[in-house]
């Protein structure tokens, strides 16, 4: 009726291998972005970003990043919160020895030295397959806080073992520290999953992702037909971590301000990263992104209805929570095991042929 | 003989120890994944839920009292009575065997054939939603758990070690006792596993599922059979583990200890569960002690298991009892 391709003709190769084929997505994609660049930061105010739209922009970037290690490559990596420890440490030392420098080249610094530290937990990946490399990969999440939590001189010898971001700024606009305004905390993390989207999108589409899926579906076989399974599975390796140090770059310095390492980055982190890759889709970019934000909604959603609402105590609605989140992991296993994402195609699928469908 | 080796021989006695509880828990992996290929993280959890609920029920606590008072206003706690223990663990156990039923007829039944990457994950949520529905149905309070276990220091050892090194160990009496349950349960679960006729069965399912459907072993039996075998190793192991530390969200964490043991030993073989148990819990105990703390600022214990077997696995891939792995196209 109102969503079909029909009329809407492509006269060169670069046309048809876009990312939005059909007119109708392309310029709902150009309005969403327009929305939330210009109108967005207008209206928000303080706890919309707080409580919504931070956690949601940087948990999307963290779920984008292991959507391309365990959705397009089939590593199971359970060292997520280790890795953004190590985004987020990175870039504290980054933001304390160099002030001058602007902040977004501190957190693309954090996203590289994360890369290598990736790759680094990445090796084994070439000999454990599985999960046997899933328990390999806590091995990271244990020691990378354990590190942070025991070596001085990550939190520059502070009494309470705490990092804090001190202010800094971009374009004289403070991003971190106290004085922040909620808009532009709000946009220099939107231009970071924008960016991050726009080149996940365009590498897993890409000859790097066509071998990272090779990998995914048979690692023998991919082998067989040329792949190199060393170069594929580290480079799925880096490009993850230097998602998920970006985002935990982000976390650290942008959202939350200041960070004990083994409340904040714990394997319970690690784990909500994983549920948003599931419950999103596995292998979508676009499902990061519903991942992440049905996550960051849910426990919103229920403390205010519950808590607020209700009148209910909060720990019985944290209690309620992970009952719905454990629940909902398993009946996305069951009935859709590819997710939100999923959900999303088909739905797009029925509205294309709506009303006629045969 | 030198102070530091006594003290070191002690660290390695309690390792022991400490690893037979690890096993104790790597046990209930390894019965789950020969019988269903699933790699059940929920094991730590299941170990919380059962301590929880034996607690519980000796106290005489009212189920979701929490949930009932806070929607209908109400002040109810407990039914005013003390079960005895054993009674409580036999009740306990009934739990678990309707909890294996559940969970095996709405979640696992519909997931057979999947692969073993989303079983596992399957458990992930399957373990959050039985952390959530145990904290909800008892309390996410820390609960003493007292069945009648002997605790503290064995004089007997402390007695003997000093008069042959002039050192008393410290050798704690419940370490004893588990260290006795879990040889006994180990020796029970091989004699089941190798010569019953339902422990056959559970091994020819292990083998070949279709194979097994064709003589007419009923898989759904089997397989709620062998999750009730695991509730039953995961109430034991929450009993040694609720006495020695007290009943709290810590106690599933020991499952995530429980997986370096299993890749140490192999996912598949009972024995590699229990050698992999003692490794790990000798080695973190002794290089904490060796190493950890004098050069490393301490806690070592946290991480050295996870990069032992990580170490341990790259060259060595089945782990030390595991089947070879053959791969075809």
């Amino acid at each position: 009726m109102f969503y079909r391709e029909a009329g809407d003709f492509k006269t060169s190769y670069t046309e048809d291998n876009q990312t939005f084929p059909i007119k109708f997505d392309r310029y709902r994609y150009y309005a969403v972005l327009v929305f939330a660049f210009a109108v967005v930061p207008f209206v928000i105010n303080d706890y919309w970003v707080n409580a919504v739209f931070l956690p949601f922009l940087i948990y999307a970037i963290a779920a984008i990043g292991l959507n391309i290690l365990v959705g397009y490559c089939g590593q199971v990596s359970l060292g997520t919160g280790g890795f953004m420890a190590v985004g987020a440490y990175a870039v504290y030392k980054l933001m304390t020895s160099f002030p001058d420098v602007s902040m977004f080249i501190h957190v693309i610094l954090a996203g590289v030295i994360t890369a290598g530290v990736g790759v680094l937990f990445g090796l084994p990946s070439l000999r454990i397959k599985g999960f046997y490399l899933a328990v390999a990969t806590l091995a990271a999440q244990f020691f990378l806080v354990w590190l942070f939590n025991r070596v001085p001189w990550f939190y520059n010898y502070s009494a309470s073992g705490q990092i804090s971001a001190p202010e800094r700024t971009v374009l004289g606009v403070p991003i971190t520290g106290a004085e922040t305004a909620p808009w532009a905390a709000y946009l220099f993390c939107l231009v970071f999953v924008t960016v991050c989207a726009i080149i996940a999108r365009n590498l897993t589409r890409g000859m790097a992702g066509r071998k990272w899926m090779a990998i995914r579906d048979m690692d023998i076989a991919a082998e067989i037909i040329g792949v190199n399974p060393l170069k594929a599975k580290l480079t799925a390796f880096a490009v993850s971590s230097f998602f998920v140090g970006i985002s935990g770059a982000l976390f650290f310095s942008v959202y939350l301000g200041a960070v004990e390492v083994g409340e904040v980055f714990g394997i319970n982190k690690s784990f909500l990263v994983l549920f948003m890759v599931i419950i999103g889709g596995l292998g979508s970019i676009f499902g990061s992104f519903a991942g992440a934000a049905f996550l960051v909604l849910l426990p919103v959603l229920l403390k205010n209805t519950l808590v607020g609402g209700l009148g209910w105590p909060t720990d019985l609605a944290a209690h309620l929570e992970f009952i719905i989140v454990g629940a909902l992991i398993i009946i996305f296993l069951i009935a859709e095991p590819h997710g939100l994402a999923q959900l999303w195609r088909v739905t797009k699928e029925k509205l294309r042929l709506w009303p006629f469908p045969h | 003989m030198p102070e530091q080796l006594i003290w070191g021989m002690e660290v390695f006695l309690n390792g022991l120890m400490a690893g037979v509880l690890y096993a104790l828990v790597a046990l209930g992996f390894v019965l789950i994944f020969k019988a269903s290929g699933i790699f059940n993280y929920a094991q730590g959890v299941m170990a919380l839920f059962a301590a929880l609920t034996l607690v519980g029920i000796m106290e005489g606590q009212v189920p979701f009292s929490h949930l009932i008072n806070a929607i209908f206003g109400t002040e109810v706690h407990h039914f005013g009575w003390h079960v005895p223990a054993l009674l409580a663990i036999l009740l306990t156990m009934v739990v678990m065997v309707a909890m294996a039923w559940i969970v095996n007829q709405l979640i696992f039944r519909h997931l057979v054939n999947q692969e073993p990457i989303i079983l596992f994950m399957a458990t992930i949520g399957l373990a959050y939603f039985l952390e959530g529905f145990g904290d909800m149905m008892w309390g996410s309070d820390i609960k003493k758990l007292d069945v009648g276990l002997p605790q503290g220091l064995n004089p007997f050892i402390d007695e003997v070690t000093y008069n042959i090194f002039g050192y008393g160990f410290f050798i704690d009496n419940l370490d004893v006792v588990a260290t006795l349950v879990a040889a006994i349960l180990v020796i029970v679960l091989v004699i089941f596993a190798q010569y019953s006729k339902q422990g056959r069965a559970m091994r020819a399912v292990a083998d070949d599922h279709q194979a097994a459907l064709s003589v007419g072993i009923s898989l759904n039996f089997i397989w709620v059979m062998v999750w009730s075998l695991a509730g039953f190793v995961a109430l034991v192991a929450g009993i040694m583990w609720g006495t020695k530390s007290g009943v709290q969200f810590s106690l599933s964490l020991i499952a995530l200890k429980a997986l370096p043991v299993l890749m140490l030993g192999g996912f598949t073989s009972i024995p590699g569960a229990i050698v992999g148990g003692l490794i790990i819990g000798v080695g973190e105990k002794v290089f904490e002690f060796a190493i950890g703390a004098p050069y490393l600022g301490g806690a070592t214990e946290i991480w050295f298991a996870y990069v032992l077997a990580l170490i341990f696995l790259v060259f060595r891939p089945q782990g030390l009892f595991g089947e070879k792995i053959i791969e075809r196209v």
